[in-house]
């Protein structure tokens, strides 16, 4: 029986783990944790740019929290998928789905810790920057950021890995990162090692995107003691 | 036809819903799924998080766990499920179920932990037995913190589940899934709207269940106690 032997041969030959897999698609690899990168970054940044300096207005203006906070976290509450299925027939399938539905989930995390921070600022800090002649401009620029920059970094850090997760779901519209290797080697006969290669690139980006966002933190607030991950 | 007049056009045919494996049938796979992944995590991560919470151990351990779940990718968790020879529904009822556990495990552990010193005392000074404090004074007191935390993970695993499509499985992905593979892009735009809305609607519908279920009393505290952590 060729088609038994066949069978019993492939799953032998079907390892959880591969160095060979590896070494042979080191370059594939590559690309695609280069590409899943760079659309986290991306996205990251871009939902920081909007998010932040929103945090900044809704500390301040009270009656717009409820509405801003509340859309962003209706837009959260929509799943990944059906989030990219809504937005690949209107702007086109590939990258540009993926990237702005990345946007939105990353928006209520930055948000969010963005307003905690700010409205975390010890009172009297504020006050004595106040009494030294300071105008609001440069209490928000020289007080008050700084102070709220540790929540900020929490932020950037929670929505970095969760976006790495989120990345892979962009395989439904063709632009999955390391995502379209695991849905790749599952369509390949269930190839195990690409998944669980893919799997574990993912995870690995992600601690290392938390890491250098943990340290970049730890150098722009170099007054905090140890101890203050 | 642009696409938002075909997805309309797609939802307005009674078959759409009606027929076999249309979005009754899959919205009701669906429904089924999570209530299982729900089921199988409360089932693990309540009991647990309230005994942790009762003895006051394992918080770091939770907390590492919660962190490590968020850098995993779902999806290669099904598929990596789905390869081990596991379906691609009952892979993805796993996967959701695993993810599900952080938050309620967390939320059951905090409730308990932060219920009320005086009424655990009260209960001790009655001459109550570990055990009848948990059960009778900490899980009550722990009641709105609990249905907060399976609010959140009802809808997290709502939106986990669609992707069991990806893994060769059902539920309301598929509707996505096939469109995309056929380019009906109607479909994908349809399916998408279907999914969001199912999400949004049952987070609504959870939230008045959040505040029916919470005793009067807790609500107050809960807001309060929401408050202190915004502030520290």
């Amino acid at each position: 029986m060729p088609a038994g032997r066949d069978s019993v041969l492939a799953m032998a030959a079907n390892p959880w783990f591969s160095w060979t897999y590896v070494v042979q698609n080191a370059d594939t690899l590559w690309e695609h944790t280069v590409q899943h990168a760079a659309i986290t970054v991306q996205s990251v940044a871009i939902a920081a740019a909007i998010a932040v300096p929103l945090g900044i207005l809704v500390s301040r203006v009270r009656w717009l929290s409820g509405i801003v906070i509340g859309t962003a976290a209706v837009l959260y509450t929509v799943p990944s998928l059906a989030l990219f299925a809504i937005l690949a027939p209107l702007l086109g399938i590939g990258r540009t789905p993926v990237l702005i539905g990345l946007v939105i989930y990353a928006l209520l995390v930055i948000l969010r810790n963005t307003v905690a921070g700010l409205d975390g600022v010890d009172p009297a800090v504020l006050d004595a920057a106040r009494g030294l002649g300071y105008g609001p401009v440069r209490v928000l620029a020289r007080v008050a950021l700084p102070n709220a920059l540790p929540s900020v970094v929490a932020g950037l850090r929670l929505a970095t890995v969760s976006t790495v997760a989120l990345v892979t779901v962009g395989v439904v519209v063709g632009y999955g990162g390391l995502g379209q290797l695991m849905f790749q080697g599952f369509r390949n006969n269930f190839y195990r090692a690409e998944i669980m290669t893919a799997t574990l690139a993912c995870v690995l980006l992600a601690l290392a995107l938390d890491l250098t966002l943990w340290a970049g933190g730890r150098a722009l607030t170099p007054w905090r003691g140890k101890g203050h991950a | 036809m642009n696409v938002a007049e075909e997805a309309l056009l797609w939802l307005n045919d009674p078959l759409t819903w009606t027929r076999q494996g249309g979005i009754i049938d899959l919205g009701i796979e669906h429904l089924v799924m999570t209530a299982v992944a729900v089921a199988l995590a409360a089932a693990f991560a309540i009991p647990l998080g309230a005994w942790l919470g009762h003895t006051g151990r394992g918080a770091g351990a939770m907390v590492a766990v919660g962190n490590a779940t968020r850098a995993m990718p779902t999806l290669g968790i099904i598929l990596l499920l789905a390869a081990g020879g596991l379906f691609g529904n009952t892979a993805t009822v796993l996967a959701a179920a695993v993810f599900a556990v952080p938050v309620l495990l967390t939320n059951s552990y905090e409730g308990v932990r932060g219920a009320d010193p005086a009424a655990r005392d009260a209960g001790r000074g009655m001459g109550m037995s570990g055990t009848r404090v948990l059960l009778h004074v900490e899980l009550p007191l722990a009641t709105g913190l609990i249905a907060a935390g399976l609010r959140t993970t009802i809808v997290q695993v709502v939106a986990t589940i669609p992707l069991a499509a990806l893994a060769g499985g059902g539920g309301l992905g598929q509707i996505i899934a096939f469109g995309m593979g056929t380019q009906r892009y109607g479909q994908v735009l349809a399916g998408g709207v279907v999914v969001a809305l199912l999400a949004l609607v049952l987070d609504g519908l959870l939230a008045v269940a959040q505040r029916l279920v919470t005793p009067a009393p807790l609500r107050v505290t809960t807001s309060r106690r929401r408050g202190a952590r915004a502030a520290s």
